[in-house]
């Protein structure tokens, strides 16, 4: 008796693996590519942290929406370059002179419990962004959209449902404007905008996004979450194109260090990690593959404080200029980062969309002829061996911010004779001090919120409350305020380039690359999109 | 019973009328057997050899503790290994900053954080120990409730503020550390002195009329030093890599200047990148460091052991 | 005994609302908030969420809010970085995975720590006592942030015997690294304690009176001297035990564990004030409990010691 069962469920289970053996081998083409696909179509990267939210609404952060823009669909997707394309929406309309966008959504979109994706849906997700009671740190989004009454929304001086937002039917959503923005549909690509099933919401308040709670509308759902440890999204049966999705399971594990993380992906246990600084170049030539290194939207600087409480010396132009020319950024990145990183003489990075990199003139000095100068400058202003000049440069505390700190005091150290003390502070300390204009010079760096040059300029205009160095100049302020609704905006933004050349209030030293490990036969990996919003949907294993 | 009476004579006796000749010769008693210990002299020149060699070895070697080497930024693994003809005798950095220098300017620091951090936690924590022990009951109660306190709060935050009202100084590091060390210590010794104080010679003591302080310093303490002399021990090499913790928080050790601690943990993290000298160096001076610490300690313990005499 | 314990509970109440009041002080004096960040929030933006966390409240209202939440409710209140999360559910997650490794760091640094420290002082000055010495030493100078990687290094990339980090559940497989970082510096902590206090013992006048009353050695060691040798250890068995069931930062950090140790650096950088002091009152109760533990063995282990 024991004997017999024991023989049927063994030959149960050899019957089993036969048959999903058989359907994988069946599926075992790359539908386009027509590459052998791998057996187990699991891809498992590292994350750096825990992910502090998988509510759509709520969520701030990059690692973040990596997963939600798995889990849930938006209006529209990008693809691999980055380019606008549908998504829940099939197509979309402007009318009344770009303040009305009507968005068509398809209809066999679904929940992942089986409910239609509908445009009340996006409604509900809309209003409950802006709602004050929901205090998403993202709100500001929503204004940011332009969408009518969105400001007033979310200083609760009218009620949610006063936002330009519209069911007109069950697939038909509406937004309204307050002012045209032409890149208003792009910007539906974000995570605070998708959609979020109420009766889930409603039915389980903050605990909704839990994986025994939570539904969903992409092409995965959540089936695991531990905090620091781990999460787990499998595939979503429901999503409409469930069909073409390849990858079954996308684990993420948290490895707060960077070599242990490294380690691991060598010992097979991750897809995917991060390089750690100054790694790159090595872990090239051993697994040209498998290496990569791609632009990103980010750039990296030191500003001065320009406001009354910074230094004397930084109120003089030639002081900054000499200190910005003395900062040889080739050794930076090539011989401090080592990641493909570019050189910045410029605050905008080259990679964002529609900028043409301007031709401002101490990028095409050699450094030899940029020391020379900065000398020059410098002992001009009346600094000197007689007079030297010193200042404290304040840093958060990270390995490769101290890095790059230390590269570059030693440059002025040894050109200029300046000494830059180095002072590192604790993130939160670090944020206030610089906040409060506390400082003298002071790291800065800043990623794109959309692919566009005003995201980083808006930075050095007058009213930005990004602006910690206090630069403030009328004509920049002008050319960024008319950027705003503005057609044709590239001359304006090379003029901006070229002020901040002149007048130099921050350095720019270099700007982002994403440099990360993937073992090779991960297929599809968007390189060329800038933003690095990827979808596993369009990853795929082949079989090695 | 009878015995223990005449013991409790013989001790009043040796406590009321040879106290200060007594101390003396004790004293030059734990000389004496700690210069037999020849493990413990030892460590005592190797240490003191240490700390002359950080002070005049960065004179033999080209490079300081904060320049770059330009030659080899960035390119450590391949250019920045130990070599005689490059000067640089333990290698580079990452950055291509010498690994000669650095670890000497490192060991001033640590041995000043491990010393004297561990004496501010070491006078603290037996004073209080030794009194809450002793003194007992009530008082003895309150003590400690202030120590279970002192050791939930989240140090981190005292830190910060500290550093916000402050600034940076290594004067703070050391106060920083030191006052967040003595917890232990303190429950230790208190546990000790509850068991010494019933000892009859305590009580001889007390029978005799001796002062209360008196007592403390001239019959508790020096039973305690054997157990305080090897937790001290313990206790430096913690503190000398809680250093290299802390300084993330922006307080004490300031880049170029570094420390054990923080050249360790630099070299940790590439151990895997082919620079093993990053690691190698400090970390050899650290645990040279520590056996030292540790004989001296040992020495010392069997030097002071009252027992022995 | 009961009424020592009674005695004991009771104080530890107004021991824990000095910590909360404390800490709740301290956190707030800090620079930065909860929601600073890289890029400031709109000030609109940032009083919704402040209304929503009750934190435009006075600062009496706010630590009279919290407190009554956990003495009504066990509530320590929702997270303020990880928003789908309450203090609760994260710090008992966490907790269920320090508690498990650190037990067993604590049973193996006890385990071997103290048998290797009172041989060493019985047989002193023999080569067991230099091996036990070596080892303990041996144990020491690896600190634990250098031998977490070089363990992972070994076992998951060189060896391939064990998974790099993380916890599933806490499968035997993910427990090993973490409990050998953990425990070698106790052990080695609790072996010099134990032996330096078992050799004082040893040269103690009562044992030499039983020594020469011609008592076996072993007996005096089992009946006379390890009782009283035991004593430093013990005190400071009470605070590494609730160190080790806390976790380690390190640890955490390094083996990826989820565990708790790491929440008392992240939430303190990231200023998410209650899950801060959720940790903290977690931590506090602990310390105060085996302190108290602590002193209960004191009293069995000299019985001349009265509890007070």
């Amino acid at each position: 008796m024991k004997f017999t069962s024991i023989f049927k469920m063994a030959s149960a289970a050899t019957i089993a693996t036969a048959m999903v053996g058989g359907a994988a081998y069946a599926d075992a083409m790359h539908p386009v590519t027509g590459e052998k696909l791998a057996a187990d179509q699991t891809f498992t990267y590292r994350l750096l942290d825990g992910i502090p939210t998988l509510d759509p609404q709520l969520n701030e952060d990059v690692s973040g929406s990596d997963i939600l823009r798995d889990l849930f669909e938006g209006l529209t997707n990008q693809d691999a370059d980055g380019n606008t394309i549908p998504g829940v929406a099939e197509s979309w309309e402007a009318s009344e002179g770009n303040t009305v966008y009507t968005f068509n959504l398809r209809d066999n979109a679904k929940w992942s419990n089986g409910d239609p994706v509908t445009a009340h849906d996006f409604v509900y997700a809309w209003r409950r962004a802006a709602d004050p009671a929901t205090a998403s740190p993202y709100s500001w989004y929503i204004d940011l959209m332009s969408i009518k009454n969105g400001s007033e929304v979310l200083a609760g001086d009218v009620a949610p449902d006063q936002l330009g937002v519209e069911a007109v039917d069950d697939h038909t959503f509406k937004v309204t404007l307050s002012q045209p923005l032409p890149y208003f549909v792009a910007m539906t690509t974000h995570a605070t905008v998708f959609p979020t099933h109420q009766a889930t919401i409603e039915a389980h308040g903050d605990q909704w996004t839990r994986p025994e709670n939570m539904v969903s509308n992409g092409a995965y759902k959540l089936t695991e979450w531990v905090l620091k440890e781990r999460t787990t999204r499998e595939r979503n049966e429901m999503y409409w194109n469930n069909d073409a999705t390849i990858l079954d399971k996308v684990v993420t594990l948290v490895i707060n260090d960077e070599n242990v993380a490294l380690t691991r992906w060598r010992a097979g246990e991750l897809d995917r990690t991060e390089v750690p600084s100054g790694q790159y170049p090595r872990l090239k030539e051993e697994l040209p593959d498998e290496a990569h290194s791609f632009p990103r939207l980010c750039n990296y600087y030191y500003t001065f404080n320009l406001s009354d409480s910074g230094p004397e010396a930084f109120k003089d132009v030639r002081v900054r200029k000499a200190l910005s020319y003395a900062v040889d950024r080739d050794v930076i990145v090539e011989n401090v980062l080592q990641g493909g990183q570019f050189p910045a003489y410029t605050f905008t990075p080259g990679a964002t969309a529609g900028f043409d990199v301007p031709n401002v003139d101490f990028a095409n000095m050699t450094q030899a002829e940029r020391d020379a100068k900065a000398k020059e400058l410098l002992a001009e202003a009346g600094y000197g061996a007689d007079n030297p000049l010193k200042f404290d440069m304040l840093y958060n505390t990270s390995e490769g911010h101290k890095k790059i700190a230390t590269a570059i005091a030693a440059m002025w150290k040894q050109k200029l004779g300046v000494e830059a003390v180095l002072a590192n502070m604790e993130w939160k300390t670090f944020l206030e001090t610089r906040g409060n204009q506390d400082f003298q010079l002071a790291r800065g760096a800043w990623c794109g919120d959309y692919n566009e040059a005003s995201t980083f300029l808006d930075l050095v205009t007058t009213p930005s409350g990004y602006n910690d160095g206090k630069y403030s100049n009328a004509e920049v302020d002008k050319i960024m305020a008319d950027a705003k609704t503005s057609s044709d905006t590239s001359a304006g933004y090379t003029r901006v380039e070229q002020i901040l050349a002149d007048e130099m209030p921050v350095i720019p030293v270099y700007h982002y690359t994403g440099v990360m490990m993937l073992k090779k036969n991960l297929k599809g990996w968007p390189f060329g999109n800038v933003e690095q919003n990827w979808y596993s949907r369009n990853l795929y294993k082949v079989a090695e | 019973m009878l015995v223990s009476k005449e013991k409790m004579a013989g001790v009043v006796d040796a406590v009321s009328n040879n106290k200060e000749i007594e101390g003396r010769s004790l004293w030059q008693d734990a000389i004496g057997r700690f210069q037999r210990n020849k493990a413990a002299v030892v460590s005592v020149f190797v240490l003191a050899f240490m700390v002359i060699w950080s002070f005049i070895g960065p004179a033999l070697s080209p490079w300081s503790y904060e320049e770059i080497d330009w030659n080899v930024i960035g390119n450590a693994a391949a250019a920045g290994f130990p070599s005689l003809e490059t000067g640089h005798f333990f290698g580079t950095d990452d950055l291509g900053r010498d690994i000669y220098a650095r670890t000497l300017q490192g060991t001033q620091i640590s041995l000043l954080v491990g010393l004297v951090g561990t004496a501010v936690a070491v006078i603290i924590g037996v004073l209080f120990g030794a009194t809450a022990g002793y003194v007992g009951g009530r008082v003895d109660n309150y003590m400690m409730r202030f120590v279970d306190f002192l050791m939930s709060i989240p140090y981190m935050f005292i830190l910060i503020i500290l550093f916000v009202m402050f600034g940076r100084s290594l004067w703070l590091l050391f106060a920083g550390l030191g006052a967040f060390a003595w917890m232990d210590m303190a429950r230790i010794v208190r546990g000790q002195t509850l068991s010494i104080k019933n000892k009859e010679y305590i009580e001889a003591s007390v029978a005799a009329g001796v002062g209360g302080f008196t007592i403390i310093m001239r019959h508790v303490l020096p039973n305690l030093l054997g157990i305080v002399a090897v937790y001290t021990t313990l206790l430096i090499p913690g503190l000398i890599m809680t250093e290299s913790f802390i300084s993330f928080l922006g307080l004490g050790v300031q880049e170029p200047l570094t420390s054990w601690g923080a050249l360790i943990s630099d070299g940790a993290k590439t151990i895997q990148y082919g620079t093993p000298w990053q690691l190698l160096f400090p970390l050899g001076f650290f645990i040279v460091g520590l056996f030292c610490f540790y004989f001296i300690g040992d020495g010392l313990r069997d030097a002071l052991d009252p027992k022995d005499r | 005994m009961f009424s020592f314990i009674v005695k004991r509970a009771l104080s530890a109440v107004p021991t824990l609302l000095f910590l909360i009041i404390f800490s709740f002080v301290l956190m707030r004096l800090a620079p930065g908030g909860p929601f600073t960040s890289e890029k400031p929030l709109p000030p609109q933006v940032l009083a919704n969420i402040e209304a929503k966390y009750g934190l435009d409240q006075p600062w009496l209202v706010q630590i009279w809010n919290y407190v009554s939440g956990i003495v009504t409710q066990f509530d320590f209140g929702p997270s303020f970085r990880y928003k789908d999360q309450t203090v609760n559910s994260i710090l008992s997650q966490g907790f269920s995975v320090t508690l498990v490794y650190g037990f067993w760091s604590f049973v193996v640094a006890v385990g071997v720590g103290m048998p290797l420290g009172i041989i060493a002082a019985i047989k002193h000055n023999s080569w067991l006592d230099y091996l036990a010495v070596g080892i303990s030493i041996g144990a020491q100078v690896l600190p634990n942030f250098v031998m977490a990687p070089l363990l992972v290094i070994l076992f998951t990339l060189v060896l391939g015997w064990l998974p790099g980090g993380g916890w599933n559940g806490g499968q035997w497989q993910y427990i090993i690294m973490p409990v050998i970082a953990l425990s070698t510096s106790y052990m080695a902590s609790i072996s010099r304690i134990a032996r330096s206090s078992m050799l004082e013992v040893l040269h103690s006048n009562f044992i030499r009176t039983a020594k020469a009353k011609g008592l076996p050695m072993s007996s005096i060691i089992m009946k006379h001297a390890i009782k009283p040798a035991l004593l430093p250890v013990v005190s400071y068995l009470g605070p590494a035990f609730v160190g080790m069931i806390t976790g380690s930062v390190i640890i955490d950090v390094y083996f990826s564990t989820g565990g708790m140790g790491q929440y008392f650096v992240d939430a303190a950088t990231n200023r998410d004030y209650s899950l801060l002091m959720g940790a903290t009152i977690i931590f506090g109760s602990l310390t105060i409990l085996f302190n108290m533990l602590a002193d209960i063995v004191y009293a069995w282990l000299d019985p001349k010691i009265r509890l007070a």
